[in-house]
């Protein structure tokens, strides 16, 4: 194929034929197919985008139509977005769990006309709403499996429409060179995407970002990291998250680096340890599983390796941080680091797929200091950002040698970063999103005349300059006594502890603060298993008074930590109980990005929590359940509450007074 | 773009219009003085779930192993393919096309799943030991070419995540998805699944019904099945043979069977 010579920077098309010619030889995106990697080059890429958009315009896909990308991580549907934005398209990508209704209402709020989709499961979801969506024509799948027998008028295979584009090609020579020029027409500040955001409360607003937000944020970004065409990264996370859409798809055009497409959701770490990326994100959760999985096998390992591994962990946690930071540390204790790499580190981070890391990321939600501190101390570079959907990411980030467990680090470059009176953060960043679709009033809301958005976070700036969050400005509130109660600050303490998965506090306006807690099956199963303490099923082991001690345990350390924190002393755990069921998505308790739906979770089980403050100690209820398979059934159970105390404060201002 | 339910009388005009695979007439099986069979007669068409059902001895799995020639019947002839035959080995089913599962996991539990579903292969390589052995030159492409096989099925049924995971350590229903992949292995015209579902969750049956609807439509295998789940047997197959104490009391499709006084009683238990 002939790449023409020249070609602008502005959108993703151009950046792709600028890569096809800069590194046509070099991979762009890697897929495991049939259990063998299989990667496609620039030069390739580029046909492939070219065929698809062509085939797509020849079932009427032209200048402003909306296209929804709906799957799992493929490089078939990375490259939708190119096909469609050349075009002059906009590609909506939309979570591949949602339900029908949710898919439903995106696809219809976004006026949508095409929908390119990977599999079966979805298009049984476009057909079961296709009532609802009278404007949707044209849906386009990816396997072909189990759809031979379905009414193909308005459903194509994703091969016969690149088929179709190519006959095009092969017929009409002129064609090439017309969609060239249609990719060169395209302009920076055209939108190139919108991105429905999950949404904590309410329905999801479809956020409109433009080629020139993306691909500033995103230059800035690689330069920030020194990000080039040999950075390596895994595709993971859903394709319809701002942040695979920049880690995945504008990062990698941009830099021109390789993306690399697991075999399916299960496979992930065995993927991820063949690849060993240079690159990567993950959110806490990702990070937290690793570490409670490689512990609990460490359990079962040998006495030797056993203690191997936590002498050497010791001894990284003494002098890793400090050799990763490039501080002053002596020739002695790098070759005793050395050793430990040798024995323990190296071995530790090649089985999680870290070993070619250069700079890793969390996001998302707040680190365990515990957990960040593991992962540098083996050597891994793991750091955070802060960043939404509207600002596409990047916000602010920590640059190397400046990492502290408690921060998000300092503004990006071109972004300026305020906290406003009410303790809100704002930034204004050319990498600001344009608007809402549709919906004027929530721009007008979030986005100031000047250009200053509202993150809804609350935050402050420390001494250091490095920006820290409490949590979101909305869920900030006050105990009776006055006291500030910051909701997410206080559970993310408790998520900390290995043993527990997820938790809501209440408090606000109320007289002391409560407490649900998800027990994490993994770990407390594991440690049910040493015991030799049977149970069925999560509700049975949750029930259990050996867990309910342990968790007493750790509700009593974070008062305990709180105790110590002047701002947050008054808010600590007077009650608590452990919930009788996991929260869950499908049971809208969890967005899709698994974070907690505050006001839903009360509304649900408001009866527990007025048992909380009526001083009861134990509760019966009844709680409606969605199964996997979309039946309804309720399940049923005593929970029981208990008391906690909480420490004193004086003690411990006192030394923070002395000390300042 | 609704898939209507198809009326009593296609349902038959279609189970009439395929091909005989295979034919029993009159087949009967006896160890000493228990009769396990008594004088069955029935077939299996081409492309058709058939189903074969009845109380707890009713020599279901018996039949299963006079159809895979590991049970001799003493009377009655079986015609397979058009060939007839009354006596033959299991390894001989194997290589005419004939391949099952077991009702209770029958796999080689140290090995990965992988290695199990390739041993499924193994009546289909054709180099000897020795050139398997050195891998080398004819040995290797061939392995290769099975791997591709394999690796196919494995795509098929979803379980890439296993491929390399001992099958002793994995759950249950997964073992018995191991176990469809080696029968698969085999590239079989007809597919004996004995109780596929036996202790499964709910949520794995459905997995293993999605997959055995698959089969039967993607790779237009027939499929010969035993199920004490009346709602799986009744959604999936296309005729059901009804067994109660050796002897056949009903044959046709799910309607007809369901609503036959005999299967009632067989089922629900009357004084004999």
């Amino acid at each position: 194929m002939q790449v023409p010579p020249s070609a602008g920077m502005d959108t993703f098309p151009q950046l792709l034929i600028r890569n096809a010619r800069e590194w046509g030889d070099r991979p762009a995106y890697r897929e495991k197919d049939l259990g063998i990697w299989q990667s496609w080059t620039w030069r390739e890429v580029l046909g492939e985008v070219r065929k698809l958009s062509l085939g797509l315009k020849s079932l009427g896909c032209k200048e402003g139509d909306k296209v929804a990308v709906i799957g799992a991580n493929r490089p078939h549907l990375y490259w939708v977005f190119a096909a469609v934005q050349a075009l002059g398209g906009i590609p909506i990508p939309v979570y591949s769990d949602s339900v029908a209704e949710e898919i439903g209402y995106v696809l219809g709020h976004a006026e949508v006309r095409f929908a390119v989709v990977e599999d079966q499961e979805q298009v049984d979801k476009l057909l079961e709403m296709s009532e609802k969506l009278p404007l949707l024509e044209h849906i386009i799948y990816e396997d072909p499996k189990g759809l031979r027998d379905y009414d193909h008028t308005s459903l194509h295979r994703y091969l016969s429409v690149q088929e179709a584009g190519q006959t095009l090609l092969d017929n009409d020579e002129k064609l090439a060179d017309d969609w060239f020029d249609a990719v060169n027409a395209g302009k920076s500040e055209d939108v190139a995407v919108i991105l429905y955001t999950s949404g904590t409360t309410g329905r999801p607003k479809g956020v409109m970002l433009t080629f020139n937000n993306l691909v500033v944020a995103v230059q800035n970004a690689n330069k920030f990291d020194n990000l080039d065409e040999n950075a390596d990264t895994v595709a993971y996370l859903p394709m319809a998250w701002v942040g695979d859409h920049v880690f995945s798809y504008a990062q990698c055009l941009t830099a021109g680096y390789c993306v690399n497409c697991p075999e399916g959701p299960e496979t992930v770490s065995i993927d991820r340890k063949e690849i060993a990326p240079t690159y990567m994100f993950a959110p806490p959760r990702v990070f937290e599983g690793m570490l409670t999985h490689i512990t609990v096998r460490m359990e079962d390992a040998g006495k030797m390796k056993k203690k191997l591994f936590d002498y050497f962990l010791a001894y990284a946690n003494q002098v890793g941080e400090r050799i990763l930071n490039g501080e002053k540390v002596s020739l002695f204790e790098r070759m005793k680091y050395a050793v430990g790499e040798f024995c323990v580190y190296g071995p530790l981070k090649n089985e999680m797929g870290f070993s070619r890391v250069r700079v890793a990321y969390t996001a998302g939600e707040a680190i365990g200091p515990e957990i960040f501190k593991f992962y540098r101390s083996i050597g891994l570079n793991l750091k955070q950002l802060y960043g939404q959907t509207e600002s596409s990411v990047f916000i602010t980030s920590q640059p190397d040698g400046q990492i502290y467990a408690d921060t998000v680090g300092v503004p990006m470059p071109d972004v300026e970063v305020k906290i406003a009176e009410s303790g809100e953060v704002m930034y204004r960043s050319p990498g600001a999103f344009l608007g809402y679709y549709k919906n004027d009033e929530a721009t007008k809301d979030t986005k100031t005349e000047d250009g200053w958005v509202h993150t809804g976070d609350a935050g402050m700036f420390l001494e250091n300059g490095h920006l820290k969050i409490i949590d979101r400005a909305k869920d900030v509130g006050k105990l009776t006594d006055g006291s500030m109660f910051a909701p997410k600050y206080i559970e993310n303490k408790l998520k900390f502890f290995p043993n527990i998965k997820e938790a809501v506090t209440f408090g606000n306006e109320r007289d002391y603060v409560c407490a649900f807690v998800n027990i994490d099956l993994v770990a407390v199963g594991n440690w049910a298993e040493r015991n030799n303490i049977a149970y069925a099923s999560y509700q049975e082991l949750a029930a259990h008074p050996d867990v309910y001690k342990t968790i007493q345990s750790h509700v009593d350390q974070v008062n305990k930590d709180l105790s110590e924190e002047p701002m947050m002393a008054g808010a600590q755990i007077k009650r608590f109980l452990v919930l009788h069921k996991e929260l869950d998505p499908d049971d809208g308790e969890l967005t899709r990005t698994q974070k907690v739906r505050r006001n839903f979770v009360a509304d649900r089980y408001a009866p527990l929590i007025e048992a909380f403050y009526a001083g009861e100690t134990s509760k019966h209820v009844v709680t409606e359940v969605t199964f996997e398979d979309g039946r309804q059934g309720t399940i049923e159970a005593t929970v029981e509450i208990r008391d906690m105390d909480t420490h004193s404060t004086k003690a411990m201002s006192a030394i923070g007074e002395a000390a300042e | 773009m609704t898939v209507m339910d198809p009326t009593l009388e296609e349902v038959k005009k279609r189970a009439e219009e395929r091909e005989v695979l295979l034919d029993l007439e009159n087949v009967s099986l006896s160890f000493g003085g228990v009769k396990a069979i008594t004088n069955i007669s029935f077939n299996i068409k081409k492309g058709e779930i058939r189903a074969i059902i009845g109380p707890n001895g009713a020599g279901k799995t018996s039949m299963l192993n006079v159809i895979n020639g590991f049970y001799q019947p003493q009377e009655g002839v079986i015609t397979f393919n058009g060939e007839k035959r009354r006596s033959m080995k299991p390894h001989l089913a194997v290589s005419q096309g004939i391949a099952r599962t077991f009702q209770n996991v029958a796999l080689f539990k140290g090995m990965s799943t992988l290695d199990n579903i390739m041993a499924g292969r193994a009546t289909r390589m054709k180099q000897n030991l020795f050139w398997q052995m050195l891998y080398w030159g004819p040995a290797q492409r061939e392995e290769i070419e099975h791997r591709k096989k394999v690796e196919e099925i494995i795509d098929f049924l979803e379980i890439q995540h296993i491929r390399r995971t001992p099958v002793g350590t994995l759950p249950y229903g997964l073992q018995k998805r191991v176990e469809l992949a080696r029968a698969l292995a085999m590239e079989p015209e007809l597919l004996l699944l004995d109780e596929p579902m036996a202790g499964m969750n709910l949520e794995e049956k459905e997995d293993m019904s999605r997959f055995i609807l698959d089969v039967n439509d993607q790779l237009g295998t027939t499929i010969a099945l035993i199920e004490h789940d009346m709602g799986v047997v009744m959604d999936l197959s296309d005729r059901v043979v009804v067994l109660d104490y050796g002897r056949k009391i009903a044959d046709g499709v799910p309607e007809e069977v369901q609503s036959n006084p005999e299967v009632i009683d067989a089922y629900l238990g009357v004084s004999h």
